[in-house]
């Protein structure tokens, strides 16, 4: 095995340049100790077998992390998190998983059932042990990077998508196999000293995905990642970066509908997007992390930094996410908007129950001239959840004729909720044209009647009601995602009528 | 003087240690316990810097960066008053109250200096206030020398009343804290038109506690029209009872620098408040609109709507914040912000923010940013009107916009003359 070979020596190198460990440098071992420090960000590079200017990006990476400090910012609480205290590099928790279905928490059968989960799918999404060794069916035409998960799920449509000359792989494959694509734009979007949880995660990422459109060509399928982060605990810092070459086309689906089993409580993920000259980046997420309990206890922190830039002429990037999942969830996908007739478009739902809190939203910068974008915010809260949109739109002095259009709303379910918005407008040019409107209402007496009064039951009503509500944004999702999502919401909102 | 080195803070600091034995109601110890508290919380903070959020839009630095003096003890000359907008007039120069210049004879209500009468202010004075949070504040609670002090009965209707302040150019840069305190009595009336104006390097920083009882109502108008060296930061505290209404109404157009901050509270049902304005400013100005609406009881309205209109290098700023509490149930909040850009060098920032934690409300914002709009301009000049002419009638249209709910005709014209006013001379300079 060359590969571990060359690892080995590496590892060696590096040692024997004087570098002391500090730990035993076993490369078979499969667990960094817990802390975090210049060792532990040498160790992942090293285990990943990565080039001297990619440990260096790390390295500054994480020079300029522990310089910043921790956003106060968002209207989000949390107790402090002790970065010292967790493990930034360990193998799958396999002996942890449940043998058969039989030992898995009713409770989580129960929702797959609802959203009609086939058995096989929900032995993976539960980590049933061995249970994603064959594909499962019923997803096509969707491929599925699994290229370096432990148990592999075959990539069906690798063939056709090598064809076609599509790179999609894991990012630590793309090191290996594209690492002039890598080097060329990783970082360019999101700088490593970008914010603190993007720092973290440049200098620990361990796992995520690469992209890479080649020019005029249109992505057959919709990529995703739907089974890779669930089959194993790896999914704590990822990296995501997608290229799109001119004239090209990508649709790319993350998360999955279903709840996950996950015993990482931070996760600190980092997406880049590139358009150039006339491509098109479609990017749609469901997020659905554990929550934490009806108590508020425990759920996954989600500080996620996404970003695209629409570098090339009439270059689009469109996000779509549905959020229904973790404690906390941070993160605000934002398109900078340089070429010329650039479009950027940010579709959002997001539901807070029980105790959970989101503060999430958008930045729009209009650097080039008549640059397009579009948001569209619907936040939900019931229970004790609170739901922020906090979004920012800029349109920088060379924007002639730049134009946005805004529009939040807000549904409050249950008097111990909150709904807020805080939009940033800041306009440097005449000639662009700006709108915003946000709205904040409950759930009319009138139109819970109406649906009763036809014999639904108040959370059948609710749901309905709510679907209507997020319309506009569930009809962006792609096909097969939309009829999930939308079972998705009613199921997030069990228990807060009635 | 030692202290005239010092500039921004620290001057002002050093200036409260020189001067707080002889500042009004020095041997008073609530007063003295008031001004120490806001020295501390001064000089804890400073003079906000753009890192603070609430800031974030606006530079104080030419504010902190400069040394102010007090003003004169005695002002020479004749003072140009403006032309009079009612019967009663509360007249301040450099922030000090001049019976000789007022009009307050036959009033049925207390009616004048603070300074004369602090033990009238006793209770009232900080009650609103919060020099804990606005470092503005805690200046003007440090060093205020005087201010308005009216004292509305229950169900007397005060009628219109104007507060005119004049800063006098004394030909050094100079500063004050003008400290003006309003209370209505429960079903008490009062229609306030403020006319501001001046000359000089001068900060004038006002704070303002309004205290609204039940049923009672206050109209302010506003009209901030200083000249173009003169620093404007005022602070509006409001507190409004069950049924009460404050309306504001303010024009800003003149100073280099204007911030018009306000704080309301609707603390019984069915209070309100409506909060309008439009603000100006061309080459070299900054204007700055910040409102926060506190809805802490259910059943209140409240409706806010701004204008901004920004020629040459000049940079607009709005944040607006509307609060809904948990009891505030049946709230009815509306804001809109509208801006129109004159000039390519112009800059507009717009912050509405809701923050709601009741269900049962209805709360929307609105926020538009552009130039003037091209059909609209087609079609006036499809019908023969010159394009500088059509583009002066949308100018007007859209600022006179910002004034037409305000009921009182006095008051309305006053404010549509102070919008003329500045347009007139920008369309001279265009």
């Amino acid at each position: 095995m060359p590969a571990v070979t060359e690892t080995i020596e590496t590892v060696q190198s590096v040692t024997e340049s004087g570098y002391k460990w500090g730990f035993e440098t076993d490369i078979e071992m499969e667990f960094a100790p817990k802390g975090l420090n210049e060792e532990i960000v040498r160790f992942i590079s090293a285990k990943k077998n990565e080039p001297e200017w990619l440990l260096e990006w790390r390295l500054r990476a994480f020079a300029a992390w522990k310089a910043m400090e921790e956003p106060r910012w968002a209207a989000v609480k949390y107790p402090p998190i002790d970065y010292q205290d967790s493990y930034y590099y360990a193998a799958p928790k396999q002996k942890k998983a449940p043998k058969s279905l039989d030992e898995v928490d009713p409770e989580l059968l129960r929702t797959y059932e609802k959203l009609g989960i086939p058995l096989r799918e929900q032995a993976i999404l539960a980590g049933v042990e061995g249970a994603g060794e064959t594909p499962a069916e019923g997803r096509m035409p969707v491929a599925v990077d699994a290229v370096f998960d432990s148990v592999s799920v075959a990539t069906t449509f690798k063939d056709r998508l090598e064809k076609e000359g599509i790179v999609f792989c894991s990012i630590s494959e793309a090191v290996q196999t594209h690492p002039e694509l890598v080097r060329k734009y990783l970082g360019t979007v999101v700088p490593q000293g970008d914010n603190f949880f993007a720092a973290l995660n440049s200098a620990v990422f361990t796992d995520g995905s690469f992209v890479y459109i080649p020019k005029g060509v249109r992505c057959p399928m919709e990529l995703s990642t739907y089974f890779r982060i669930n089959a194993k605990s790896t999914g704590q810092f990822e990296r995501t970066l997608i290229v799109a070459d001119e004239g090209s086309y990508v649709s790319y689906l993350e998360g999955c509908t279903a709840p996950m089993r996950d015993e990482n409580q931070l996760h600190a993920a980092v997406v880049e997007l590139v358009a150039m000259d006339d491509a098109t980046i479609k990017y749609s997420t469901v997020q659905n992390w554990y929550p934490g309990d009806a108590e508020g206890r425990g759920g996954i922190y989600n500080f996620v930094t996404k970003r695209g830039a629409c570098r090339g002429a009439r270059s689009k990037i469109s996000w779509t996410q549905v959020e229904t999942g973790s404690a906390i969830t941070w993160k605000y996908p934002s398109c900078i908007l340089q070429g010329e007739d650039s479009v950027g478009e940010f579709y959002s739902v997001a539901i807070t129950n029980n105790y959970q809190q989101a503060d999430t939203g958008t930045k729009m910068f209009h650097i080039g001239p008549r640059t397009k974008s579009t948001i569209v915010s619907k936040g939900i809260s019931a229970g004790h959840g609170q739901n922020t949109y906090r979004g920012l739109v800029r349109i920088g002095a060379k924007a002639h004729g730049a134009r946005n259009f805004t529009q939040c709303d807000s549904l409050l379910i249950g008097d111990l909720c909150g709904a807020h918005t805080v939009p940033y407008i800041e306009n440097r040019c005449l000639s662009a044209k700006v709108e915003h409107e946000a709205t904040t209402s409950r759930i009319a007496e009138d139109q819970l009647f109406y649906c009763r009064q036809r014999g639904l039951t108040e959370e059948e009503a609710v749901g309905l009601i709510v679907n209507g509500f997020c319309r506009e944004v569930l009809k962006e999702l792609p096909m097969e995602f939309a009829v999930e999502a939308q079972k998705l919401l009613q199921i997030s909102l069990e228990g807060s009528v009635g | 003087m030692t202290t005239a080195a010092q500039t921004g803070a620290a001057g002002f600091l050093a200036r409260y240690e020189g001067l707080k034995d002889h500042l009004p109601g020095a041997r008073k110890p609530w007063l003295n316990a008031l001004r120490a508290d806001a020295a501390v919380h001064f000089a804890a903070r400073g003079f906000p810097t753009r890192r603070v959020e609430q800031w974030k839009y606006t530079d104080l630095a030419p504010v902190a960066q400069a040394s102010f003096a007090e003003p004169l003890t005695m002002v020479d000359g004749a003072i140009a008053l403006p032309v009079p907008n009612a019967k009663h007039r509360a007249v301040f120069v450099d922030g000090r109250f001049r019976p000789d210049l007022s009009a307050l004879e036959g009033l049925a209500f207390r009616a004048g200096g603070l300074a004369q009468d602090l033990n009238a202010a006793e209770g009232l004075l900080g009650a609103l206030a919060k020099p804990a949070t606005e470092p503005l504040a805690a200046l003007n609670t440090m060093l205020f020398e005087d201010g308005l002090l009216l004292d509305i009965p229950d169900g007397v209707d005060g009628g219109l009343l104007e507060l005119v302040s004049i800063a006098v150019d004394p030909g050094r840069p100079f500063a004050f804290h003008p400290r003006h305190l309003i209370r209505l009595g429960a079903g008490a009336r009062l229609t306030l038109i403020e006319t501001a104006t001046g000359r000089g390097q001068c900060l004038h920083n006002p704070v303002f506690e309004i205290t609204v009882a039940e049923g009672a109502s206050l109209t302010h108008g506003r009209m901030l029209q200083e000249e173009v060296t003169v620093f404007h930061l005022s602070t509006i505290y409001a507190t409004i009872a069950a049924g009460g209404t404050y309306d504001n109404f303010t024009v800003a157009a003149g100073p280099r620098l204007t911030r018009n901050e306000i704080h309301a509270a609707l603390t019984g049902p069915r209070a309100a408040c409506h909060m309008n304005g439009a603000q100006m400013a061309a080459d070299g100005q900054h204007v700055d609109t910040t409102t926060s609406l506190d809805h802490a009881a259910p059943d209140c309205a409240s409706r806010q709507t701004y204008k901004t209109v920004l020629a040459g290098r000049s940079r607009g700023v709005f944040q607006g914040k509307i609060h809904v509490h948990r009891v505030a149930q049946k709230t009815d909040g509306y804001q809109m912000n509208q801006a129109l850009l004159l000039s390519e060098e112009a800059e507009i920032d717009s912050k509405p923010q809701l923050e709601i934690y009741a269900d049962d409300v209805k709360c929307s914002h609105g926020a538009t940013v552009g130039a003037l709009d091209a059909d609209s301009l087609f079609y006036l000049r499809s019908r023969g009107i010159p394009e500088s002419q059509a583009k002066a009638m949308l100018v007007e249209a859209f600022l006179h916009e910002a004034v037409e709910t305000v009921t009182d005709d006095t008051l309305r014209a006053a404010l549509t003359r102070a919008l003329d006013t500045w347009w007139a001379r920008q369309r001279k300079t265009a």
